[in-house]
């Protein structure tokens, strides 16, 4: 086992991530399809001009933009390190386990059901989607009290995953033009386009999420010393699981309710982390709060800025194509690590 | 297993084959089952038909308006259908074989997520017709099969890290297909959705060639080959002292599965599932101790075939892909699997 970085550096690191992260809000709230000087972006905020067209573009687009951005990247980051503490499993991804295809399952049902279009409209019917999608797969992984073989739970989320969107979603959407329409434009991972409606919407799952989170930081260090050491040591195992699992199914559910499918943020984020703080959950949470967030937003204005043009890339693709290869590095290794 | 004892031996000069009396059983009830499926598919097809209809259609009698409708529009389709779960019950034997894995299927190995984002390519960007599509479609798999199988590649091949690494090219293509989906005109995108489902719709005897030869060549081949599959299934060192050339084996059975895969795929689409279940439910009904080339190539028919059966009994004017119902079937199928297993090893 490596020595984790020292507290001072460790806490110097959180205080870098946050300036990183205010960089990159300026960043993003200045660059896209039209570029925007600083000093005009901060003029926007400060002395709001209606009438001057930078600065409308700046607050009705940009800045919506951007706290999603923040909300759904804290979301997705705390969520997948709360799922790998609650399987004990460094592979688990929300994407990969099946809660993206459950919020997606609910989602291309209530548009072909009640015509509903705008994804402000999903957070609720996406995180019940998603807890049922990851009950079932916790529960076909064979997961018994907390230890979770890694192989197993990827391929129960797989079998899920190919259950629900290669049989139902596809059986709803080759019947349904028009459902077909609405949904591949929020199935495709996007934060175009959305207001502050969506922002208000992701906004109160992600708070209480974040608090639920932080809260358990301590309780999950316990925890992963496996069930009958925490139970010795006072830990009431079965509450905190059920807590954490209710802060995953917000957090993940209302993200991808938000956004679409966003894959490999919840799994790249806390394994750059956990190799610079080790493995205590009080750092790793935080750490993941303020670096998901960093990598969703980077991610979101590379994609706008990359093809140059009119025409964006949608986030989700760019953080697959960043994370997929993080992600085969981890299964070629020799050895599975096991939390 | 009794299966395995009471074994049969067909000796003519210098060539003996082994073979298994429940494995016959088990084929010939399949291929009686796989007959009566497609008939009955054909029957439901058109309001006008009925089962007698149909066979007396098939052997040249009754009427003429009948035998017109079967022979020129319907038995293409329930053909094409046939062959296709023959060649994918069979490619999938092979890689199970291959990779020593009940996962190993060219699905997992990323040929379907391949495949789909050939064809969507060709269709969205390229605006292709069928054959460029079904192009596109089989060099799309096999570059992601082969990418895959590098990738996981390392001091030999090892069915987690296939499986894993299968999962994560799959996310991008997978990803990448969504973009090119919601990019595109509404009704190219609905036309690349349902191909890359799979589907048997609207297919002729113009489109049954490539399968068709695919099966004839390929099948035989691999079944005459069986004896050595076995032996390479187990250890690499046992089965090179018993005289198996174990590299050109292997190379000769990647080709012949590869090629069974690409003939469906360019055929229906990236059909799922069926190569995964078919060999392992064979391998359940023959009592046999690993998957064989034919029971899987014959449990692949019938799937196939009851899978149509359904997508067009189902939904009126049977628009629905097949491939929707090959999914919702195997990943069931897939998750019972894992809750079996995962119940066994709790005990």
């Amino acid at each position: 086992m490596r020595q984790p970085v020292p507290l001072l550096a460790r806490g110097t690191g959180l205080l870098i991530a946050a300036a990183v992260l205010l960089l990159l809000v300026l960043t993003s709230l200045a660059l896209g399809n039209r570029n925007i000087a600083p000093p005009v972006v901060l003029d926007a905020l400060t002395h709001y001009d209606p009438t001057n067209f930078d600065h409308s573009v700046v607050i009705t687009q940009r800045v919506p933009r951007t706290l999603l951005a923040l909300g759904v990247g804290a979301a997705l980051g705390l969520g997948g390190t709360l799922m790998q503490a609650l399987t004990r499993n460094p592979l688990a991804d929300p994407g990969l386990l099946g809660v993206n295809a459950g919020a997606a399952l609910a989602i291309v049902l209530t548009i072909a059901a009640f015509g509903w279009t705008s994804p402000a409209s999903y957070a609720g019917v996406g995180i019940a989607g998603a807890a049922v999608a990851a009950f079932v797969v916790y529960r076909v992984s064979g997961s018994v009290s907390g230890q979770s073989d890694p192989v197993q739970l990827a391929l129960a989320g797989t079998a899920v995953t190919a259950l629900v969107e290669g049989g139902l979603i596809r059986a709803v959407l080759v019947l349904d033009y028009a459902a077909f329409d609405s949904f591949r434009s929020w199935d495709v991972g996007s934060l175009s386009g959305r207001t502050l409606e969506s922002v208000a919407q992701v906004a109160p799952f992600v708070g209480a999420g974040l608090v639920m989170a932080l809260a358990l930081a301590g309780t999950l260090n316990v925890l992963s010393l496996g069930d009958q050491t925490a139970t010795a040591l006072g830990a009431r195992v079965g509450t905190v699981r059920l807590v954490a699992f209710v802060a995953v199914t917000m957090l993940s559910g209302s993200a991808t309710a938000a956004a679409g499918p966003v894959g490999f943020v919840g799994l790249v984020v806390p394994f750059a982390v956990r190799a610079f703080t080790g493995p205590d959950y009080r750092w790793i949470l935080p750490y993941s709060a303020l670096l998901a967030p960093i990598l969703l937003l980077g991610a979101d204005v590379a994609a706008r800025i990359m093809l140059g043009d009119e025409t964006e890339l949608p986030v989700g693709l760019v953080t697959a194509l960043v994370g997929a290869p993080v992600f085969i590095a981890l299964a070629r290794r020799r050895k599975l690590a096991t939390l | 297993m009794s299966g395995e004892l009471r074994a049969g031996v067909l000796r003519t000069g210098p060539v003996a084959l082994r073979f298994s009396w429940r494995a016959v059983v088990v084929g010939v009830a399949l291929v009686a089952v796989t007959t009566a499926l497609s008939v009955v598919a054909i029957a439901a097809s058109e309001p006008t038909l009925d089962v007698s209809k149909v066979v007396l259609a098939l052997v040249g009698q009754g009427d003429y308006y009948d035998w017109l409708v079967v022979t020129r529009f319907q038995l293409p389709r329930a053909l094409t259908a046939v062959l296709v779960g023959l060649a994918l019950g069979a490619a999938g034997a092979v890689f199970q074989s291959l990779s020593r894995n009940p996962l190993g299927s060219p699905d997992i190995a990323g040929f379907g997520a391949g495949a789909s984002t050939g064809a969507v390519l060709q269709i969205i960007v390229f605006g292709g017709g069928t054959a460029q599509i079904a192009l596109g479609c089989v060099f799309g798999g096999l570059a992601t099969a082969l990418l895959v199988y590098l990738l996981a590649y390392r001091a030999g091949l090892q069915g987690y890290r296939l499986v894993l690494v299968g999962i994560g090219i799959n996310a991008v293509l997978s990803s990448l297909n969504r973009f090119l989906l919601s990019a595109a005109d509404l009704n190219l995108a609905q036309q690349a959705q349902v191909w890359l489902t799979g589907t048997l719709n609207a297919r002729g005897w113009p489109e049954i060639w490539p399968v068709a030869v695919a099966v004839a060549v390929a099948l035989p081949v691999l079944g005459l080959m069986g004896a050595r599959m076995r032996l390479i299934e187990m250890d690499d060192e046992l089965a090179r002292s018993l005289g198996v050339p174990l590299a050109r084996t292997r190379a000769a059975l990647l080709v012949l599965g590869t090629v069974l895969t690409a003939a469906a795929t360019a055929t229906a689409g990236p059909i799922a599932f069926i190569a995964l279940a078919a060999p392992q439910l064979a391998r359940r009904l023959t009592g046999a101790a690993s998957v064989g080339v034919v029971p899987s190539a014959l449990m692949g028919a019938a799937l196939l075939a009851l899978s149509d059966l359904l997508a067009q009994r189902v939904t009126p004017g049977g628009q629905l892909p097949v491939g929707v119902f090959t999914a919702a079937v195997g990943g069931g199928y897939l998750v019972w699997l894992l809750v079996r297993a995962n119940r066994r090893r709790r005990r």
